[in-house]
């Protein structure tokens, strides 16, 4: 009999409202290695775990579209801050997923610095969007953006870390709150990713992320009539019409992100930021 | 209630003579066929139908009906211009053709503001200084974009996207062409667009302006007709974008009918703004922007202030004042200057209020309606307004597109807010204080996309509209409003 040390697995959970529960329906998926080992009991979420996140992120937007775009860009840097510590976890989850070791670092350090990309621009994409706006009349008018609220996102199905910051940071940054459903074939650092979001002042609510079966839960996503936009990053033409007409319900914002190289520069912009944002356009008269 | 010594008193001694806008400068002609290709052509449907005055529920003219092979007509012209004529062109000279349409309709405003007012029912004081000025000035504004549009998206290379499938509504006709054409044309797309079935008149006018201004042929179509024409051009393959002015189910049909493609779109859709009224208010103000909010242009306004929110404390004193206010407004001849609310654009809409009218009753609500007189032809309704409304009232919750307010009250500035964003609307919203901390406390948290402070009903080229939540996608004016016509690649 040997002594070496049992090694402690990890629980995959759902991240809902800060909190880690297990899915309300009790299902799960295995998740498993090439081999065939499995390497987690993936939550599988239900109707009813998206709803109350869909509760939650509500609850947060008052909050955090108020929180100062100063605050925000330090909370994101902070994001960027406890990844970086986390590097050789992550590295090692995306490899326990197929990935090899040296596009496992790359993917690790670019979403490291996309995190870093975005909280840069906390108190920047307002000045580039907005405008002052010469009316003929006696008035003042100007046009800023505004977070549309709460953000559903389908997130990439082939790159379960950079796919998925990629698309949280954007919508987080420009003040919104979001629900978040997994990478559902490499969701292991989605939930390793929640674990940072939580170790870095993001309040609860802020961002929610599901792990589960896309086919079941994407028309949630897009139905949901407390959803302000819906974001999509995979799919055939089916798919892009399903989340389309479901969306119409509430005349949701629908954003696609199909068929995108996450890895490069290309990847980030500010028009993803603008993506989820509303233009609003305020009138004052000018007189005594 | 604070007493009112000083009662208005416009009804009493003093008559009005009447001072009608004349209507012998301009022709208008018996039968309209559709705008294709540069010409004005028989309906392949070869039927027409009537549009007509609601004033005096005269005809005005017979308007061609298109059917789907037209509108494969017009979109082919529309491509066939595009790809030969006007994507080829130099920026600079797109933008002298837009320029054009501004100056000549400028020089004719006087013929579309009797027309506007003849075919739509609005007084003749809001399309002579409103709808035509604001539509020409919409040209001149776009025009000017034609050849700087890369200077509006930095780091992106903007691209026309094709045809554009326009349909728009019947309460500003002639702006809301103004509207959709210019920065379609200004990013270098073609255009078929639909007016709508009560109000084809100016949208046809507008057909004879861009021949005069020497348009390619193609490059602008207008083919009339009612919903069925409007899904023809929604539904057509080769639009590469659609864009919609018009009520939110409408608007939720199209999204879904768009769904699976590429079409681009933008949706500017209902209604159903708070006006807010704070006790710090300049009261006399306020209760002047009460009464344009709901009744400029017969409350036929998406983004009409239709619920009328004022605080606890100045809530009798406002609700006197406005009844007084009320009872000086003229109903009446659009055409004639002294007009303040014209005739109700057509008879199901005349339908539709009145059926609100029996709702808001039968909710329990207290309707008041001012005392004038209305002709005996026509359709019309009086200034109304309803007290003693909930919150779940279906006249507080649902867009009537009438002369008809809503009032409410509230005592704190969060009770005020949330009852001015508890509705699935989010166009437009107005607040009235005295204070600049809460102007901007109240301006920010309204959920709209076009807010008034101390004003409201402003509108400008150069200023971006569209609204929140089921109030539509996307922004028309401004810079924000060139998105909706360009790839950003």
């Amino acid at each position: 009999m040997t002594n070496e040390r049992v090694a402690v697995a990890k629980t995959y959970k759902i991240y809902i409202g800060g909190k880690f529960p297990r899915t309300e329906s009790g299902r799960y998926y295995p998740l498993e290695s090439a081999k065939g080992a499995v390497l987690a009991n993936m939550c599988r979420g239900s109707r009813k775990d998206f709803r109350n996140a869909v509760v939650a992120a509500r609850a947060a937007t008052g909050g955090w579209s108020k929180t100062s775009a100063y605050l925000r860009g330090q909370i994101l840097y902070r994001i960027a801050e406890m990844l970086e510590g986390r590097r050789e976890q992550f590295i090692a989850e995306l490899q326990l997923q197929g990935v090899n070791r040296r596009r496992a670092e790359s993917e690790v350090n670019a979403s490291i610095d996309r995190l870093i990309y975005y909280a840069g621009w906390a108190d920047k994409y307002q000045q580039i969007f907005s405008a002052v706006n010469p009316v003929s009349s006696s008035h003042f008018n100007f046009s800023v953006l505004e977070p549309m609220g709460v953000v559903s996102i389908l997130a990439p199905e082939s790159s379960g870390l950079l796919g998925l910051v990629s698309n949280i940071a954007p919508a987080i940054v420009g003040g919104n709150t979001c629900v978040v459903l997994a990478s559902q074939s490499k969701p292991l650092c989605a939930i390793s990713f929640a674990e940072v979001l939580h170790a870095s002042d993001v309040p609860g609510g802020v961002v929610n992320i599901l792990t589960g079966f896309k086919p079941e839960l994407t028309g949630q996503f897009a139905s949901h009539m407390d959803v302000n936009a819906v974001v999509y990053c995979d799919g055939t033409v089916e798919i892009a019409k399903k989340v389309q007409e479901l969306a119409a319900a509430n005349i949701k914002r629908v954003v696609a992100r199909v068929a995108r190289d996450w890895s490069g520069d290309s990847a980030q912009d500010p028009y993803l930021i603008q993506d989820t944002q509303e233009t609003k356009t305020t009138w004052h008269p000018i007189g005594s | 209630m604070t007493s009112q010594p000083n009662k208005l008193a416009f009804n009493s001694g003093w008559q009005y003579a009447a001072a009608p806008e004349g209507t012998d400068h301009f022709s208008i002609g018996k039968r309209y066929g559709l705008f294709i290709n540069g010409e004005f052509v028989k309906p392949a449907t070869g039927k027409y139908f009537n549009t007509v005055n609601p004033a005096t529920e005269e005809v005005l003219a017979r308007v061609a009906l298109a059917g789907d092979e037209d509108v494969d007509r017009a979109v082919a012209a529309a491509r066939k211009a595009y790809k030969g004529v006007w994507s080829k062109m130099k920026a600079a000279e797109r933008g002298k053709y837009i320029y054009r349409i501004a100056r000549i309709l400028q020089e004719r405003a006087r013929e579309f503001s009797v027309i506007e007012s003849l075919d739509g029912g609005k007084p003749i004081r809001e399309s002579r200084d409103i709808d035509i000025p604001l539509a020409a000035a919409h040209f001149f504004y776009y025009a000017g974009w034609a050849d700087k549009l890369e200077y509006a998206f930095p780091g992106r290379k903007p691209a026309p996207l094709g045809v554009a499938g326009q349909i728009i509504p019947w309460n500003f006709p002639l702006l809301m062409a103004a509207w959709k054409i210019a920065p379609a044309l200004a990013c270098g797309n073609t255009v078929v667009l639909k007016p709508a079935e009560t109000t084809p008149l100016t949208a046809l006018k507008l057909a004879e302006v861009i021949s005069e201004a020497g348009l390619p042929p193609g490059v602008v179509n207008i083919v009339t007709g009612a919903g069925k024409t409007g899904a023809a051009v929604v539904d057509h393959n080769d639009v590469d974008k659609v864009a919609f002015t018009g009520s939110t189910n409408v608007g939720r049909h199209i999204m879904m009918a768009l769904a699976g493609t590429n079409k681009k779109y933008t949706l500017e859709l209902g209604g159903k703004a708070a006006n807010i009224v704070f006790a710090d208010a300049a009261i006399d103000q306020a209760v002047e922007g009460i009464v344009n909010g709901i009744f400029f242009n017969q409350g036929h306004v998406c983004c009409a202030g239709s619920r009328l929110l004022v605080q606890e404390s100045v809530a009798d004193q406002v609700i006197a004042k406005l009844k007084d206010r009320m009872e000086t407004l003229i109903v009446g001849d659009p055409l004639d200057k002294n007009t303040d609310i014209g005739a109700i654009n057509s008879a199901p809409q005349l339908e539709k209020i009145e059926s609100y009218l029996k709702i808001g009753q039968a909710e329990g609500a207290e309707m008041y309606q001012s005392s004038c007189s209305v002709p005996k032809k026509g359709y019309w309704c009086r200034p109304t307004i309803f007290t003693g409304v909930s919150q779940s009232n279906r006249i507080v919750q649902e867009e009537i597109f009438g002369p008809v307010l809503a009032i409410q009250t509230f005592r704190t500035l969060e009770e005020g807010l949330t009852k001015a964003n508890n509705t699935p609307f989010g166009l437009s919203g107005g607040v009235w204080t005295d204070k600049g901390s809460k102007v901007f406390k109240m301006t920010q948290g309204i959920r709209a996309g076009v807010v008034w402070a101390n004003t409201f009903n402003k509108f400008d080229p150069a200023s971006p509209f569209g609204g929140y939540k089921e109030s539509g996608v996307g922004r028309e004016g401004g810079l924000h409003g060139l998105g909706a016509y360009l790839s950003l690649d």
